[in-house]
């Protein structure tokens, strides 16, 4: 029983973390074309210059 | 001028427009001053909605083709909403450049203001899905601690562990119900003030007992507590409304792109000579507005300078353009075809033709009756039901069986966990979400949400012809005798012209016409070209002066439709007679409507025999001809009065008012900007098999909707009693919520599958209304000829 006492921490902190990525993907806006990035894997260039490769 | 109409997609990449493109952007969308965003560092932002972005191809094609400029530093295509951002440095490039690019590639963008758009809801939206993260976190990880209680249950746990797991159950649970549940509580609260009750009510109070009792019973180190219920049913629900929302925001996108692409700015000449771009809203009368070639007029006036045609197509129904000069009224959403016009405004905002239809419009919505979702119907009587039952629960253990108020409530909280609408609550936004990217895909856009449920529910087909059974557009009625090389030179003459006539002699000559240089347009008249033989001359009978009687050479058919006259020196003048095809498809989409039981009805502003000659090609025995837009409105209203439920397929302008009386109203894309603003349905594409794809899928997300309903009602009817006879522990609670949500989504899922679906048990696949047998077979019976397609079908 007194591997709960880290286990449990250690699930806690990995959904703590899943959920602070999944926050951190929203807010950076990676959620907002959901169609377009199915497509964008796809590409065979990727972009040679850096222009594009901002979000906002 | 490489300016294509239609989809470009998949387009290859194009050399930078010229400048003769870039200024005729200038003249169709004016000044974009107010649409341009300056960045920190010099450079300027500009949105654009893009019509056309259909696949990834698009995306690559468009931002490769933008960002070969060296002045752009960024574009970026957003495929969801078909939306496109652009900066660059304005010192190098200007935007209509830009924009005509799209142009050469075949897109149609208009630029928009972001902050003119509802930023607020996509901060709700936002919100909503934060609720959802923490949620599920929520659940996945009390869930686990959950689990570890119930097979201890079965070992050897002793109560301080269990009681430890629920203290820690109890701190990621709680904080997570009171941020997640907020969308609820809010709801159920305004619900409350309100002296209603919604489907939030029960939501909130299963949620905030099954939580407060959970701490409660955790304080007592008791066996049972809710958490998992609690969180899971948060969880579920959450997506639920995630779903419903997004459909939703994908309708009012929709939404926004019609209207978007419909406001441009008003070139208004001030009294100093200058020209100014003003709102449409801005405009007075008396002003005078400066109208360029190819783009539509604005407001309602009267022509002070210049000769043009004028396309009132949108308007009046009528196909072919009319000439204009000084002294002549035009119409707002008119299109100025072939010569730039200054206009005195005689009306403007309230007092135009436009805001006349408007009002009749407005007018029309009130008048329907308010439509209510099958999922607000249910949830009406489920809500009561719901919260009777938890307290008959209550009642009965506590003083019916004497059990003590803590298990008596634990009972009644169970009954309301097991009946809150988690599968319900999933039932019709799933099967909405699924239903709307299945016509999206097929460039069928959903303007809104109930609109499935309407369309659904028809059992009458009410259309327009010009525009929308018909393409809108004439085609050349083809003459044996003509001399094909004589068709060549006309076209040759024709293509320096934007003419639709001159536009449809051009496309019936074929590929490879060569433009005749130094033609010279005569607007509202004809064309010249000063050949080496002699004087070239291609227009109306006045402008040839030809005598009412004259005959052509080589004959031709003696059709009453419209006309143009080609004279050649020594010569007897060719006539060419243009009619207005029906659109490949028409004829077989109205038959199966037909099969399916659908009356179909046929209104129209057109002459009598027009109108007549189209209804009996189609097979359409209800038909009005000569009919107004007050008309159309009244015939619609009848119908309902008459208990039918109609749908309204129109196009033009004259469509609107009856478009807004119809139970549900359908328009092409390529329909007047208001009707698109008035139909719940708007489609793309050059065939009418949509509406019966439209149709089709309605019928498909009706039945799902209906069975995840029964399924949702048949797992109620399963545990309801159990929960109430105090057998359900919370494992089962949770089990049999997630497995009846996901059986739910699963049977959802189906409609995506049946991809271009068609009835159940329908021996025609939805292909076989697009394939070019069938419109080479429907091509091959004109109208004009005046034929009978249906009868031939129907035998």
């Amino acid at each position: 029983m007194s591997g709960l006492l880290y286990l449990i921490p250690i699930a806690l902190l990995l959904g703590a973390l899943g959920l602070a990525a999944f926050l951190w993907a929203m807010r950076s806006g990676q959620f907002e074309d959901l169609d377009g990035a199915a497509h964008r894997v796809l590409f065979e260039d990727d972009t040679p210059d850096d222009r594009n490769h901002d979000n906002h | 001028m490489g300016t294509l109409v239609g989809g470009g997609c998949c387009a290859p990449l194009v050399e930078g427009p010229d400048a003769d493109a870039t200024d005729a952007v200038r003249g169709r969308l004016g000044p974009l001053d107010p649409y341009l965003i300056a960045e920190p560092d010099g450079h300027i932002t500009l949105n654009m909605m893009v019509e056309g972005i259909t696949c990834g191809g698009c995306i690559s094609t468009i931002e490769r083709s933008l960002l070969k400029e060296e002045a752009v530093s960024k574009a970026r295509v957003n495929l969801s909403t078909g939306r496109l951002k652009v900066t660059y440095d304005p010192e190098r490039v200007a935007p209509e450049h830009l924009i005509a690019t799209l142009d050469l590639l075949g897109y149609r963008a208009v630029p928009y203001d972001p902050a003119a758009l509802q930023e607020g809801r996509d901060q709700e939206d936002k919100q909503l899905l934060r609720a959802m993260a923490v949620a599920g976190f929520a659940a996945a990880n009390v869930m686990l601690l959950s689990v570890a209680v119930w097979a201890g249950t079965y070992q050897d746990m002793g109560p301080a562990t269990r009681t430890l797991l629920h203290w820690i159950s109890a701190l990621v649970a709680v904080p997570a119900v009171f941020y997640a549940g907020r969308p609820f509580f809010d709801s159920a609260l305004t619900a409350i003030r309100a002296g209603r009750t919604n489907m939030d009510v029960p939501i909130s109070l299963a949620v905030l007992l099954a939580t407060g009792m959970s701490v409660f019973q955790t304080l007592r180190a008791a066996e049972h507590a809710y958490f998992d219920s609690a969180v899971t049913l948060l969880f579920f629900l959450l997506i639920g409304r995630f779903l419903d929302r997004r459909a939703r925001s994908k309708a009012r996108s929709a939404a926004e792109q019609m209207t978007g692409l419909s406001a441009t700015a008003v070139t208004v000449l001030l009294p100093d000579g200058s020209l100014q771009a003003m709102a449409p809203s801005s405009v007075e009368a008396g002003m005078t507005v400066f109208v360029p070639a190819g783009s539509r007029i604005p407001v309602d006036g009267t022509v002070l300078q210049g000769q043009s045609d004028v396309d009132a197509q949108l308007i009046t129904g009528e196909s072919l353009p009319e000439a204009v000069r000084p002294g002549i009224s035009v119409f707002a959403g008119a299109m100025n075809v072939s010569a730039p016009l200054k206009i005195r405004v005689d009306a403007a905002g309230e007092g135009t033709l436009l805001a006349e239809i408007a009002r009749l419009m407005e007018a029309a919505e009130q008048r329907r009756a308010r439509y209510v979702g099958i999922a607000d119907a249910v949830a009406r009587w489920y809500a009561p039901v719901v919260h009777t039952m938890a307290l008959a629960a209550f009642i009965f253990w506590f003083f019916g069986m004497g059990l003590i108020w803590q298990d008596s409530l634990m009972i009644s909280i169970a009954v309301l966990i097991i009946t809150c609408p988690c599968a319900l609550g999933l039932a019709v936004p799933v099967v909405q979400v699924i239903a709307c990217s299945r016509l999206m895909r097929q460039g069928i856009l959903l303007k809104s949400g109930s609109a499935l449920e309407r369309l659904a529910d028809i059992d009458t087909l009410v259309f327009d012809k010009t525009g929308t059974l018909t393409k809108g557009q004439p085609v050349l009625v083809p003459n044996q005798d003509a001399d094909p090389d004589d068709i060549r030179r006309a076209a040759g003459i024709a293509a320096a012209s934007l003419h639709p006539l001159s536009r449809a002699l051009v496309a019936a000559a074929g590929p490879g016409v060569a433009p005749l240089d130094d033609v010279r347009e005569v607007p509202g008249a004809g064309l010249e070209w000063q050949g080496r033989d002699g004087l070239h001359r291609l227009g109306s009978r006045a402008f040839l002066k030809l005598a009412e009687d004259a005959v052509p050479s080589g004959g031709g058919d003696s059709t009453s439709g419209p006309e143009i006259w080609y004279a050649r020196p020594g010569q007897a003048p060719i006539r060419f007679a243009f009619m207005d095809a029906l659109r490949d498809d028409a004829a077989a989409v109205v038959a199966e409507f037909k099969r399916l039981g659908m009356d179909i009805h046929l209104l129209s502003g057109d002459r009598d025999d027009v109108v007549a000659q189209t209804a009996s090609a189609l097979g359409i025995d209800a038909w009005e001809a000569r009919i107004t837009p007050d008309g159309k409105l009244r015939y619609l209203e009848d119908l309902r009065a008459a208990g039918r439920k109609p749908a309204m397929v129109g196009d033009g302008l004259n469509d609107a008012p009856a478009l807004a009386a119809a139970l549900v109203s359908l328009s092409p894309a390529s329909g007047a900007d208001i009707s698109r603003t008035a139909a719940d349905v708007v489609f793309q594409g050059s065939h009418l098999a949509p509406v019966l794809e439209a149709y089709h899928t309605a019928r498909d997300a009706e039945r799902l909707v209906k069975q995840n309903f029964a399924l949702a009602f048949l797992y109620n009817a399963v545990t309801v009693p159990l929960a109430f006879a105090g057998f359900v522990t919370p494992l089962l609670a949770a089990v049999a919520m997630s497995s009846s949500s996901i059986v739910v989504i699963g049977n959802a899922l189906r409609l995506g599958w049946r991809r271009g679906g068609n009835s159940p048990g329908g021996k025609s696949s939805g292909r076989g209304w697009t394939d070019s047998a069938g419109s080479a077979r429907l091509k091959a019976t004109p109208v004009s000829m005046g034929s009978d397609p249906s009868g031939s079908r129907s035998a």
